[in-house]
């Protein structure tokens, strides 16, 4: 999968790193403890280019040890207190698909 | 239907093999992602965007009882507990884990099933008409040919770089059910004036980002050449179609950028080279292959069914579910049964294990064991006595399969979208479930009759926007989901790509669009018309007039 580009107009202040996990697929993000979570309000965040790039060069060491898949930056925001992602794919991929699986309550996200 | 010989199972079996090792290399870190990806790829296997998803081939739409179940325990087992039928006839699991992926397949081997050229640069599965065999309009079962074609096709060494994925579809009737237009080969069956049955060939169809309508490049072709002349046609596009653009790489852009006869005289000179050779189909092995699909014995059952006229009389519901769902069969005494998969609770497309189980059984109770994927994503029961409808109508009522709307307003066809796939632009499945909300009256959507919509998340057009009578492709327009609005589009026969009707509208506002064109359309249509009928009439002028003027 290659890394979406991003959308949004205003310049992205802040970032995170987030990929697959290898074993199952599952949507996973790198945390402050170097660790990856597949809960986004775990995520370490970079709020300059340098910081960004240095998050990202770990995730993809993570990727050659066979850990996560296609690591990739995305913008977040923690403007209402929470950290969010702020294009709708990733929140969509944070969140969970939007609609009713055969008897699984759909995530009321978006 | 065909089974598998002891050579398809041990080459089945053999990948399964060959596949678990290779997933445990790659759990082991020695294989990198760029090194797996096409060996995972082979095997059907995407990463999406919330996990890996399985696409598993049903070859031509054709499904035992016996596979079914096994689909449904796959979907139990593996899955979070149900499967997507797609828009071209197979089926897609999206929760997969890597680690257990290898014993999907292996399971799928089981019941003679394999997930192997749904992806790349190959020739994918061939499908066709999902009443074949069954139709009363059909010449011949073109599931024989889709055999003979995938017997051919698989692994074949030379086909297994091609410029792009390669799509084939067979309709062996003149009503055409498979789209076959639309493919990057159509073959339509049909008999020249000597009265034999032999195929039309129509190459470089294709939706995408560049829709186009195939062209006929023989009109006749007899039955025992076809393998030699899809061989000439495939060299043609190996060695001229384009490898340095990705979105130009399919054959619909070659017979564009050369010319119908152009390409028609690259693929006959090549042929002289093939035809009469190795290739050809000796009738012996069109025999065999023949055999394999011979109807099942029909027992006699009565054409009028004074139970059956009785719950049409009594049940509204029932006789709507009779005049949609239940087409003709060319047994007398039988009918081709629609399952709709379009309730509106769930994607369309979407089965439970539960209910694909109880489908199973319906199967093996009415219908010979018998069960076809159909490429607007219902399910169908080919061989139903009609005399057994009064009691497989309940039945599928239990199950929430009864909706009588196949053909109609809310038997709406959508991709994945932005919900699941990794490639959309915009969700499409919420927006299907919405139009589906607001056409919720049975009554209603009658009385607009035939009228396909489509929907796609992005320009790839799974969901195939382009010959939806109404088709809706979803858009990012600045972080925020818009949809562009096609009219006039159809799969059939007489195929067309939809018009552009005008700007773009906001997801909240594409409800209303909707039923803004279903109501010019119900103004304007005079008797008998369907909507495509006053559209091709009438044109975009109206449609476009009443729809912006509301905005």
């Amino acid at each position: 999968m290659s890394a979406p580009v991003q959308k949004s107009k205003e310049k992205v202040a802040l970032q995170a790193v987030t990929g697959n996990r290898l074993r199952d697929g599952a949507v996973i993000f790198r945390t402050r403890a170097g660790a990856w979570s597949t809960q986004l309000v775990d995520t370490e965040t970079a709020s300059n280019e340098i910081a960004a790039a240095q998050l990202l060069a770990a995730a993809e060491q993570d990727a050659k040890n066979a850990i996560v898949v296609g690591p990739y930056l995305f913008a977040v925001s923690d403007q209402s207190g929470e950290l969010q992602a702020v294009t709708l794919r990733e929140r969509i991929r944070a969140a969970g698909p939007t609609v009713i699986e055969a008897g699984i309550a759909a995530v009321q996200h978006i | 239907m065909y089974r598998y010989d002891e050579f398809d199972q041990s080459f089945v079996d053999q990948r399964v093999t060959q596949f678990r090792d290779q997933v445990s290399r790659r759990l082991a870190g020695e294989l990198s992602e760029d090194e797996f990806k096409p060996l995972r790829l082979t095997n059907g296997l995407y990463l999406q965007l919330h996990a890996y998803m399985l696409r598993v081939a049903v070859p031509y739409g054709t499904l035992t009882a016996q596979q079914l179940r096994q689909l449904a325990h796959i979907a139990r087992r593996y899955d979070r507990g149900w499967g997507h039928f797609t828009t071209r006839q197979n089926i897609q699991f999206n929760w997969i884990k890597l680690d257990e992926a290898p014993d999907v397949l292996a399971a799928l081997a089981k019941v003679q099933m394999h997930a192997l050229q749904t992806s790349g640069n190959v020739i994918r599965n061939t499908t066709a008409d999902h009443f074949a065999g069954v139709a009363r309009d059909e010449i011949e079962d073109p599931r024989i040919w889709c055999e003979i074609i995938r017997q051919w096709s698989s692994l074949h060494p030379e086909f297994s770089f091609l410029p792009r994925k390669f799509k084939i579809a067979v309709t062996g009737a003149p009503n055409d059910r498979a789209a076959v237009k639309v493919h990057d080969i159509g073959l339509r069956m049909h008999r020249n004036a000597q009265g034999e049955i032999g195929f039309e060939v129509i190459v470089g169809g294709g939706l995408g980002r560049t829709p186009i309508i195939g062209k006929t490049i023989r009109k006749f072709l007899p039955k025992q050449d076809l393998l030699s002349y899809l061989e000439a046609i495939l060299r043609v596009y190996n060695e001229f179609g384009r490898r340095d653009n990705i979105y130009k790489a399919r054959i619909k852009i070659l017979v564009h950028e050369i010319g119908v006869e152009e390409m028609s005289r690259r693929v006959e000179e090549e042929w002289q080279t093939l035809r009469d050779g190795r290739l050809q189909l000796p009738a012996d092995a069109i025999e065999f292959i023949t055999k394999q699909f011979a109807p099942p014995h029909y027992p006699e059952r009565p054409e009028r069914v004074p139970a059956l006229e009785a719950l049409r009389l009594e049940d509204r519901d029932f006789a709507r579910w009779l005049r949609t769902n239940v087409a003709p069969h060319r047994v007398p005494g039988y009918g081709i049964v629609t399952l709709s998969l379009k309730k509106g609770d769930v994607a369309p497309g979407d089965a439970s294990a539960e209910q694909m189980e109880a489908i199973a059984d319906l199967a093996e109770k009415f219908g010979f064991s018998e069960i076809r994927v159909s490429h607007e994503q219902n399910l169908i029961l080919p061989h139903a006595a009609l005399a057994d409808l009064p009691k497989l109508w309940p039945a599928l009522k239990v199950l929430g399969l009864d909706t009588a709307n196949s053909n109609q307003i809310t038997d709406i066809i959508a991709c994945p979208g932005l919900d699941y796939c990794a490639l959309a632009n915009a969700r499409s499945i919420p927006v299907a479930q919405r139009i589906m909300a607001r056409f919720n009256e049975l009554a209603q959507v009658h009385e607009i009759g035939e009228l396909k919509i489509k929907i796609s998340g992005c320009i790839n057009a799974c969901g195939h926007h382009h010959v939806g009578h109404i088709g809706i492709l979803g858009v990012d327009k600045n972080g925020e989901e818009f949809y562009q609005i096609t009219l006039g589009g159809h799969a059939g026969e007489d195929a067309t790509l939809g018009s552009i009707i005008g700007p773009a509208v906001a997801s909240d506002q594409i409800v209303e669009a909707v039923e803004n064109l279903v109501g010019t359309y119900l103004d304007l249509r005079q008797e008998g018309e369907r909507f495509l009928d006053t559209y091709r009439r009438v044109g975009n002028a109206l449609f476009k007039e009443r729809l912006y003027a509301a905005a």
